[in-house]
């Protein structure tokens, strides 16, 4: 009978933590409802589509109380073709709701960057609204160390 | 808290139709509003609630602020310039404050 060495429990447990981190990003715009309201209450009940919109945050954050955080969606930004909002959530913050942003045909890139406070490791959830009424939507795991909301 | 200050950074000058890129930061606490002082009572919150760009009275790009937002929020946002004129950057406190700043551009 092989002892149960170092190396077989480490692995082990790398499995587990592959098998779970697998899990969780398909389930996310369900998981929490406080995300989900917020983001239906922002499409009018719509469900955003995939693709367009890109959320640039890092993979691991080390500080929750800072963590950089970028939207871009890919639009003309032209008077009759432009992104009219983009809607910030955070489905494991005390309250979900983070920044929303609003553009104009003036802004000439659909861009913008800050830095928000993350408490625990979860995902980020982005959802554009365009100027012809259209919902599209990103989200990114991100893991955190040490939380960002006090206690 | 601390003199409240607001940065911005953007080009002096740039090229009509030019995409030009705003940094924008503010001194401020972001007092979240769940913390607790060391008798246990609830810090009240207090934070900057909304952000906003004008370009000649006309606004560009805007933010509504919830908690989640860093402490010294830092705004990154792109601006499309036609002609010379001045940008207003105005953000609002939670207890009806406002703070602002100015900055012209020249468009050639």
């Amino acid at each position: 009978m092989p002892e149960l060495s170092r190396r077989h429990i480490l692995g082990m447990g790398a499995g587990a933590l592959v098998v779970s981190s697998l899990s969780i990003p398909f389930s996310a715009l369900a998981a929490n409802t406080m995300a989900t309201d917020a983001i239906m209450k922002f499409t009018g009940g719509a469900k955003p589509k995939d693709g367009l919109v890109t959320l640039d945050m890092p993979e691991i954050a080390e500080n929750g109380n800072t963590v950089p955080v970028g939207v871009s969606v890919d639009s003309p930004m032209t008077a009759d073709n432009y992104v009219k909002s983009v809607l910030v959530v955070a489905d494991g913050n005390p309250s979900a709701g983070v920044a929303t942003f609003h553009f104009s045909p003036m802004s000439g890139a659909a861009e913008a960057s800050t830095r928000m406070r993350l408490a625990k490791t979860q995902n980020v959830i982005a959802v554009a609204a365009m100027s012809d009424g259209s919902f599209h939507s990103a989200q990114s795991v991100v893991k955190v160390t040490i939380g960002g909301c006090g206690g | 808290m601390a003199k409240i200050k607001p940065r911005v950074k953007l080009p002096k000058k740039a090229k009509a139709g030019e995409t030009i890129t705003i940094k924008t930061i503010i001194s401020h606490k972001m007092e979240s509003g769940r913390r607790k002082d060391k008798k246990g009572n609830v810090i009240a919150r207090r934070i900057i609630n909304t952000f906003a760009c004008k370009f000649e009275g006309q606004t560009i790009f805007g933010c509504d602020i919830e908690p989640a937002i860093s402490a010294n929020p830092y705004f990154q946002f792109n601006a499309k310039v036609e002609k010379t004129g001045e940008f207003e950057f105005i953000w609002t406190d939670d207890n009806g404050d406002t703070y602002q700043k100015k900055q012209t551009i020249k468009v050639s």
